[in-house]
């Protein structure tokens, strides 16, 4: 997908009306994910009941990239659990770099497959990420978390 | 002499008219002149510089410290000595900060930079404070980018040892008085550093009419090679520092215990020069000297001028700096309501326009002006009206793709 193409029919969506874009109730973990070259900034959080993500919000700012690609990984995790969700931001991440790419895989990943084509776009990569780098440290370092 | 816009075919990567380039303060582009300058050393005379004794190293040897006397001469230096050749300003800053800082900074004096400053000039004399238990005290501008007398005046003091200030900066594109700041410095005892980065490719630059102790310029900047660069120092403090670097061709005696240091500059040049590149920047230096910089000032002024009458007319743009196009210095940098500034390069170089996005390395001055980050399109002589028109075409149409109605 062109570039112009995938703002117009995908990102900005999420990026303009984001779903997902505010604190929720008592979060379980909270984390920070920052790219200092670019200045995208989130803050993640996370509500987990059993080993499920019950439910999951985010703040902050940043490029458009940045802001729609968190939103739509938090739409996927919701209800999800941990080793899913884990296994989701691998496949994610594996698809940004290039590594994965047959569709079956990134089926998994809904709507977010979209960004694909971000895998072409070197100076996006970490804004496409950076939701998905975050949320996988708070699952896989919880004492890490500011929360 | 050539006209700015009669040079543009020299430049092979400009040739097609594919891309409108305007991303010039970053670094920028080379004309063949400067290649074949780079080709032809290695072409017809190579060999490590300096010491060998045969005709091609003499030979390489002739056409390096050629180039030091002609960048001595661009920037009004007294004699070739107090020319070093560098990679770039980054690391002719490094240089005076880690040989002349280190050893002359000491406890609770001061060293006093601008918030304006890139991190290149800015890092060098973080590390110097914190080494030394310095204090860094940091010159503001005001809305327009203007430090004024009252600013310098009430922040050098007798306890400030270095000043350092960029001559122009990288993102505001306001030159600094850079003469009367060194003026006031000296009469406080302080010695003064020049970053001339972004001044060198634009500007007259005269050491001796500043009158500064230090001044550092990149050649990638101004035509020549990456690689490149060259620090200007008075001779009395480069005879008195300590070397930078050590190791070869940097020594006169060495003995199992002990070495003495050769000579100006090559005490500050250890290890094999990068001689084909100052050649490249001599060929660079030429190149500019046959426009004239009075030509190039006018072009740029003309097309910064059309580029801020362009973005006034866009209402959701807000351009950083000085009203005045004449005080750009080619750099206009700006923000766009509800466009992430990468989104908006990203965006533009889809229709193959190149413009700088992010902090520019000058994050405490994003964080001075409130901008998390900023877009910043740069010109040179070389760029011309019309592709000023393409880029603010291209830019008005930006937001309609960033899903803001048309």
């Amino acid at each position: 997908m062109e570039l112009k193409q995938l703002y117009r029919e995908i990102v900005n969506e999420h990026n303009l009306h984001p779903v997902h874009k505010k604190a929720i109730e008592s979060p379980d973990l909270v984390m920070r994910g920052v790219n200092p070259s670019c200045g995208d900034d989130i803050t993640l959080s996370l509500k987990i009941a059993d080993g499920v993500i019950t439910d999951a919000g985010y703040e902050g700012s940043g490029c458009a990239i940045s802001q729609a690609s968190v939103d739509m990984m938090v739409d996927q995790i919701i209800g999800k659990n941990k080793e899913e969700a884990i296994k989701l931001a691998g496949t994610f991440m594996g698809m940004i770099k290039g590594e994965i790419t047959d569709e079956e895989s990134l089926e998994a990943l809904d709507e977010a497959a979209a960004l694909q084509d971000v895998a072409h776009m070197p100076a996006r990569v970490k804004c496409a990420v950076l939701g998905w780098h975050t949320m996988q440290e708070m699952l896989e370092h919880p004492e890490a978390c500011e929360k | 002499m050539k006209t700015p816009l009669e040079c543009r075919k020299d430049f092979d990567i400009l040739k097609s008219g594919e891309y409108v380039y305007f991303d010039n303060a970053a670094t920028s582009q080379r004309p063949r002149q400067v290649l074949e300058a780079v080709s032809e050393f290695y072409k017809t005379t190579n060999a490590n510089p300096l010491r060998g004794l045969y005709d091609w190293s003499m030979g390489a040897t002739e056409r390096y410290e050629g180039a030091r006397k002609t960048v001595a001469a661009f920037i009004g230096a007294k004699t070739p000595e107090e020319i070093i050749f560098t990679r770039n300003t980054t690391e002719s800053i490094n240089l005076v900060a880690y040989s002349y800082g280190l050893d002359n900074v000491k406890e609770g004096d001061e060293i006093v930079i601008t918030v304006m400053e890139h991190h290149s000039n800015m890092l060098p004399w973080q590390m110097v404070a914190k080494k030394n238990k310095a204090k860094l005290i940091y010159l503001e501008p005001d809305e327009e980018g203007v430090i004024s007398r009252e600013e310098y005046t009430s922040k050098i003091t007798d306890k400030t040892r270095i000043v350092a200030v960029g001559h122009v900066s990288n993102v505001m594109g306001v030159t600094n008085p850079v003469k009367e700041i060194t003026e006031y410095a000296h009469s406080k005892g302080a010695i003064v550093v020049v970053d001339g980065a972004q001044s060198a490719p634009h500007m007259k630059v005269d050491v001796q009419d500043i009158g500064c102790d230090f001044f550092a310029f990149s050649g990638h900047k101004m035509l020549a090679p990456m690689g490149i660069g060259a620090l200007y120092g008075r001779k009395e403090l480069l005879e008195n520092m300590q070397p930078f670097l050590t190791g070869g061709e940097m020594i006169e005696y060495v003995t199992r215990e002990d070495a003495t240091y050769a000579e100006l500059p090559h005490k500050f040049e250890a290890g094999t020069v990068n001689a084909g590149d100052a050649v490249g920047l001599e060929a660079a230096i030429k190149y500019i000297e046959e426009i004239g910089f009075e030509a190039i000032e006018k072009q740029e002024q003309k097309l910064t001028a059309l580029l801020m009458e362009g973005l006034a007319k866009l209402p959701y743009i807000k351009v950083y700096g000085s009203k005045d196009p004449n005080k750009h210095c080619g750099i206009v940098t700006f923000t766009m309501d509800g466009v992430h500034p990468h989104d908006l390069s990203s965006v533009l170089n889809d229709d193959k326009v190149c413009i700088r996005a992010g902090h520019h390395c000058a994050q405490p001055l994003m964080q001075f002006i409130g901008a998390g980050s900023t877009a910043r399109a740069s010109v040179y002589f070389y760029n011309t009206e019309e592709e000023v028109k393409i880029f603010l075409d291209k830019l008005s149409k930006v937001r309609e793709v960033m899903g803001y109605g048309a």
